[in-house]
């Protein structure tokens, strides 16, 4: 139980520092704090999968973050915004902070699933007969492929999307072409 | 408690995007939204004591891949594994696209400031 307050701790010590330091290449790598903290939480919390995927993830999230901040000029922006502005939403954020921890209330206590109070949760299914209907070990894996596939195939769509999107802004040669004359 | 700690996480990203003026530093403050959710969905699954849920031979009891009662009462809940599993990768693609849109706005304004963006266009 300690080593998750230690490493929540870490995770906002390192969020922290990554909002509030000026120079946008130490909040890059504060960043890539949060993500290798992040995966050591999910493996503590026993998923080694997430824990697998995030490490890979924040490596290429880390190549493409440094990608924009280095050889840039004027990355020092100084001073926040209008000071009226920032007062207003600094509540709001806290007004928003405190009725989350209102709700929060309502949920079960760490550690004990929701899953396991309810006899027929689809998780419940998925934990009984994963291994009978789908033949997969590994349950996550089951659940992702076989009971939610469409799921998947759905996502693998929106990250198609998002794919196409950063190739189409980033591409020179539309430059070029919308440059040359008329014919 | 360690809810409210991971909702303290998604606060202060929430609070980086809205304020600062920093184009990458609003992109670092989404960035930091999506951990905590992410932490906070695989929170809900964990059980003290809990196994990850990976079906190992001891756990297997009777013909037909029967499991165990033992396994069915000490695994994790695989459900938000699954699809915060997708959901990493998604932020990774959603992370590319604001990048590139932070690129394609630094080469055509000369800066990252978002007041400054304002100004020039209007």
């Amino acid at each position: 139980m300690a080593i998750f307050y230690i490493l929540l701790l870490f995770i906002i010590t390192a969020a922290i520092i990554a909002v509030e330091t000026k120079n946008l290449l130490s909040a890059v790598i504060c960043v890539g704090a949060i993500g290798f903290g992040a995966s050591l939480m999910f493996l503590f919390l026993r998923a080694p999968d997430i824990a697998i995927t995030q490490i890979v993830v924040e490596v290429l999230g880390l190549i493409i973050l440094i990608r924009v901040c280095i050889s840039r000029e004027l990355t020092f922006i100084s001073g926040p915004r209008e000071f009226f502005a920032v007062v207003v939403s600094v509540v709001i954020i806290f007004a928003i902070f405190l009725a989350g921890i209102k709700v929060l209330e309502t949920l079960p206590a760490f550690g004990t699933p929701i899953f396991a109070e309810v006899p027929d949760a689809a998780s419940q299914t998925y934990v009984e007969e994963g291994l009978r209907k789908t033949g997969a070990a590994n349950l996550v894996a089951s659940v992702i492929l076989d009971f939610r596939a469409y799921d998947t195939l759905g996502e693998a769509t929106v990250l198609f999307t998002a794919i196409i999107g950063a190739t189409v802004i980033l591409r020179k040669k539309t430059k070029k072409l919308l440059e040359e004359p008329d014919v | 408690m360690p809810y409210a700690l991971c909702f303290l996480l998604f606060v202060i990203g929430l609070y980086c995007a809205v304020v600062k003026k920093n184009m990458v530093k609003i992109v670092i403050g989404i960035m930091v939204m999506e951990y905590a959710v992410n932490l906070f969905l695989i929170m809900l699954g964990y059980r003290f004591g809990g196994k990850a849920p990976i079906v190992v031979e001891e756990d297997i009891v009777g013909a037909g891949g029967q499991l165990s009662s033992l396994f069915i009462n000490s695994s994790v809940d695989p459900l938000p594994q699954a699809l915060v599993l997708t959901a990493i990768v998604i932020s990774l693609g959603s992370l590319a696209l604001m990048i590139s849109i932070c690129i394609r706005t630094y080469e055509r304004y000369g800066t990252f400031d978002i007041t400054e963006i304002r100004r020039l266009k209007g």
